[in-house]
């Protein structure tokens, strides 16, 4: 019962905060709407048993993204514009609304039920979130997770490398 | 509360977010909004492994995550480059690669 208050109070806060996302006409005000989306999604996770990945949203999105996404905005004082939405936005909006519609009928109409795994959560519970999580990343997905370390590293390099040849490229 | 409650949110999400790509202008914005859609996915995944009894949901959201920060830090960097250069200040102005 208290779950099902929580569930809606989680989800109001963060569609409103999504919308505001989207709307908001200042880009800072925009990455703090952004901020309370995440952070609300975290108490999505929490409902849903995976306090580690709640964790992780926390600290990796709200903590680490956001705030390079602050910093890029600041950087580059971007001031607000006059048109802030694409010429073309009507036709945009259409599409999505007819694809949300569609999606949602869909959705209500088809049973939401697959082939059961072996990890119920009292089972996870037990031996406590984490290390449920980290036993299994460690051992099946051992090869993803390196993978992960790999592609990260690059995307750094990427990101510096762009950033570097910016500055000493002449400025056009 | 029931899957299908969690699987109507992250829709709804989803479709702001992408609604978000289409329709604004702004290049941190669209970033912003691609964010949205990625965190749509994760709690669909993280929705169904809860309910199904597997862990590998929970797992490709930990890889999201990862891949998220990886997108954020090499959108930013083109979006710097954009700045710095001058070359636009709004999505629709960079059209070099358009055919």
């Amino acid at each position: 019962m208290i779950a099902d208050l929580f569930f809606y109070y989680f989800a109001a806060a963060t569609i409103v905060s999504a919308l505001l996302t989207v709307a908001l006409r200042n880009p800072v005000q925009c990455g703090l709407a952004l901020l309370s989306v995440l952070a609300h999604m975290a108490g999505f996770f929490v409902l849903l048993n995976a306090e580690f990945i709640a964790a992780i949203q926390i600290i990796v999105y709200a903590g680490a993204i956001l705030i390079l996404y602050l910093f890029v905005i600041m950087l580059l004082n971007l001031k607000t514009e006059e048109h802030i939405l694409h010429p073309r936005w009507p036709l945009m909006f259409g599409f999505i609304v007819i694809a949300a519609g569609e999606l949602l009928i869909l959705l209500l109409a088809s049973p939401l039920a697959g082939t059961m795994g072996v990890t119920p959560p009292d089972a996870v519970a037990d031996i406590g979130h984490s290390e449920a999580i980290g036993l299994k990343l460690f051992s099946t997905y051992l090869l993803q997770f390196e993978i992960i370390g790999v592609f990260l590293l690059g995307a750094v390099i990427g990101a510096i490398v762009l950033a570097k040849s910016a500055q000493s490229a002449p400025q056009k | 509360m029931s899957l299908t409650g969690y699987v109507v949110v992250s829709l709804l999400l989803f479709m702001i977010g992408l609604a978000g790509v289409l329709v604004r202008r702004n290049f941190i914005i669209i970033l912003m909004s691609v964010e949205l859609m990625l965190n749509a996915a994760n709690l669909n995944l993280v929705a169904f492994s809860y309910y199904l009894h597997d862990m590998a949901g929970q797992m490709a959201a930990l890889f999201i995550i990862a891949i998220a920060a990886g997108e954020a830090a090499v959108g930013l960097a083109i979006i710097i480059v954009v700045f710095r250069g001058k070359i636009a200040t709004n999505v629709d102005q960079i059209n070099l690669l358009k055919w």
